[in-house]
Parts: structure tokens; C-alpha cells; sequence
């Protein structure tokens, strides 16, 4: 059996039916956007189902909303082999708890994904193995593709070898 | 052919210790391929036979720094890969040389953005600039026997021996 809208739909309320979904489908590709509270368990569900067989993380990402309350969303996306169907799941988080539990346990994948995610914008993935930055040094303070930082960076940020000539 | 028709008989002749180490030194720059982006397929290409650097002497490309002259920083260079251009370039013995290829090393070219030092000069003496994204082959060349010139206007006593520099050991790299 082909996989639907409908069908996510219906399974999703089944399997979690305390939790409200929504909905949205644009040019033939389907977004739901939950809760963050149960996204380990949802991705767990939408992996191991054999019906939906979501095998394949795509990519982790985030958005910064800058003045909206919930400040960020990240963003998932998720491919199912098997049904030729892809998905993609949003959920938002704020500023002031800006973490979310990592899925870096579902697939293998989405650690780095969670990586690169945290250090652009600042977002902890709680549960996560190995949480360092993906692209800038260690000791970087600041998170690049948040809104509030500025295109050539903070100076005296980045350290550069010394002239020694 | 060249140096002995002129020699007429003789088996000597008389020159300089500058002029000697000078020729040796333009006519054997073995280049330290720092090649980092794009840049550095064109860097590959001045080495293939249509543009040939080694008309010029160069064309020992060594990826070991302890054997190098010159060292073609070709591609962008990020804050995080700063570190290690430098430390590859302490390892070059003197006399040496730095010729910045393309726009990203010279002055951080379409990369204006934090990530990208904006000019490898913030952190190596450079002594060539090369235009363009990439540039060609013969302009690479061109840099090459500018270099050349430039080890020609120098003194053999021009490089007395330096202290060595001060070992850094970078920590978490």
C-alpha cells in the first residue's frame, strides 16, 4: 500500500494521540509540525513502522525567526526508501530553553546534522554523544547564522597566527 | 651548446659567490603546493606539460616543507586553516618565498564573511600577488619568474642564519 497523506496522518494520531499535529502540504510534499517534547519517540515510531519506513535523515537544520517568541524551528528531513516518500518534520523551540532531545540515536546520521545545527545557532540536542562544534574552533563564543550575527564577525573573535616576520 | 663554447679552451672561469648562489638559487624554486580550493587545479595545470614549470626549474612540487623554497598559497584560506598554512610555512627552511595565487588569498575575494581571512598577509610575508579566480597558468608563471627576479636582486649573505622559530603547540587541534 502506497504511502499517503492520509495514511501518515491516521498513524500518527493513533500512535500519539495526545499530541497535536499540523499539517501542511506544499508542492506535493508533506510538513508536520509538533512538539518538541516528543520528537525521539515520534522519529523512532516514523523509522521502525514498517508501513512508513522513514530510514533516511536527510538533513538536520534550523531556522531563525530573530523576533518571533518561539525563536527557532529545526527542521528535519526525512526520506523513506521503501515508499519513495519524503517528509519533513518541524518543531519550534525558544530562546529561553533552546534545547531539544537529539535523534542522533535513531539514525547515525543526524549526529553531525545536530552538530552543525548546534554550532550555528546555539541550539543543545540533549542526549547527544559527542555535542561539539562542527566548523568553528572550540573556543568560539558565538553562533554564526543566528540573526544577530553580523556578516564579517565579531573582531578579535578568531585568533590568526602571529607575524612572526 | 651553452657554457663551454664560451669557455674557448679554458677549463675556469671567474664569477661571484652572489652571482653563482643567485643563479642556483632562481633556477632551482621548489615549490610547496599549498593548495587549499580551486586554485590549486590550476596550480596542478602549470605543472602539466602544455604549461610546463619546469622550464622554470619548479617543477619539484614536494609536499614536504622541509624541502621547499616557495610556498604557492592557492586557495581560501579559513581562520581555523590559518593555523596550519603557518605552520607549514615555519617548517620551510630560509631563504623563502610566498606567492598569495587568486583573489581569495590575496585579499579573501567573494568570501567576504567571517569565516575567511580577508589576505593571508594578516599572518605570512607575501611576496607576490596574483590575480584572479582562478588565475591562469601563465599567470602563475608570470608570479614564478617575478620571484625569480626577486631572488635575482638578492645577496648570498642576504640569509644569515636565523634562530629557529619558537615552537607553538596548538592545543585541541
Amino acid at each position: 500500500m502506497p504511502l499517503s497523506k492520509e495514511l501518515i496522518e491516521q498513524k500518527l494520531n493513533e500512535k500519539f494521540s495526545g499530541e497535536s499535529f499540523v499539517f501542511t502540504e506544499h508542492r506535493n510534499e508533506l510538513t508536520v509540525s509538533l512538539d518538541k517534547k516528543n520528537i525521539a519517540a515520534l522519529c523512532k515510531y516514523l523509522k521502525e513502522e514498517d508501513q512508513l519506513a522513514f530510514k533516511l535523515c536527510e538533513d538536520i537544520t534550523a531556522i531563525d525567526w530573530a523576533k518571533r517568541k518561539n525563536r527557532f524551528t529545526v527542521v528535519y528531513h526525512i526520506f523513506s526508501i521503501k515508499q519513495n516518500f519524503r517528509l519533513t518534520l518541524k518543531a519550534d523551540v525558544d530562546e529561553s530553553d533552546c534545547n531539544i532531545d537529539s535523534v542522533s540515536s535513531v539514525w547515525k546520521t543526524a549526529n553531525w546534522h545536530e552538530r552543525e545545527t548546534f554550532d550555528m545557532y546555539g541550539i543543545h540536542f540533549n542526549n547527544h554523544p559527542d555535542l561539539r562544534r562542527m566548523y568553528m574552533p572550540e573556543e568560539f563564543e558565538y553562533h554564526p547564522l543566528r540573526k544577530d550575527f553580523p556578516l564579517m564577525g565579531i573582531p578579535g573573535s578568531l585568533s590568526l597566527p602571529k607575524n612572526k616576520n | 651548446m651553452g657554457l663551454e663554447a664560451r669557455l674557448n679552451g679554458d677549463s675556469f672561469f671567474t664569477t661571484t659567490v652572489d652571482a653563482l648562489t643567485e643563479w642556483a638559487r632562481k633556477n632551482s624554486v621548489w615549490p610547496m603546493p599549498m593548495g587549499i580550493s580551486c586554485c590549486a587545479i590550476e596550480m596542478m595545470a602549470s605543472g602539466d606539460p602544455k604549461y610546463d614549470i619546469a622550464r622554470f626549474g619548479s617543477e619539484v612540487m614536494r609536499f614536504t616543507p622541509r624541502q621547499c623554497d616557495l610556498m604557492i598559497v592557492a586557495g581560501t584560506v579559513t581562520y581555523k586553516m590559518s593555523h596550519v598554512v603557518r605552520k607549514i610555512y615555519d617548517q620551510m627552511p630560509d631563504p623563502k618565498w610566498v606567492i598569495a595565487m587568486g583573489a581569495c588569498t590575496s585579499s579573501g575575494g567573494m568570501y567576504r564573511s567571517y569565516p575567511v581571512v580577508q589576505g593571508i598577509d594578516q599572518f605570512l610575508p607575501v611576496d607576490i600577488y596574483v590575480a584572479g579566480c582562478p588565475p591562469r597558468p601563465d599567470n602563475l608563471l608570470n608570479a614564478l619568474m617575478q620571484i625569480q627576479d626577486k631572488i635575482g636582486r638578492t645577496k648570498a649573505r642576504d640569509f644569515q642564519d636565523k634562530p629557529l622559530p619558537e615552537l607553538t603547540v596548538i592545543q585541541n587541534n
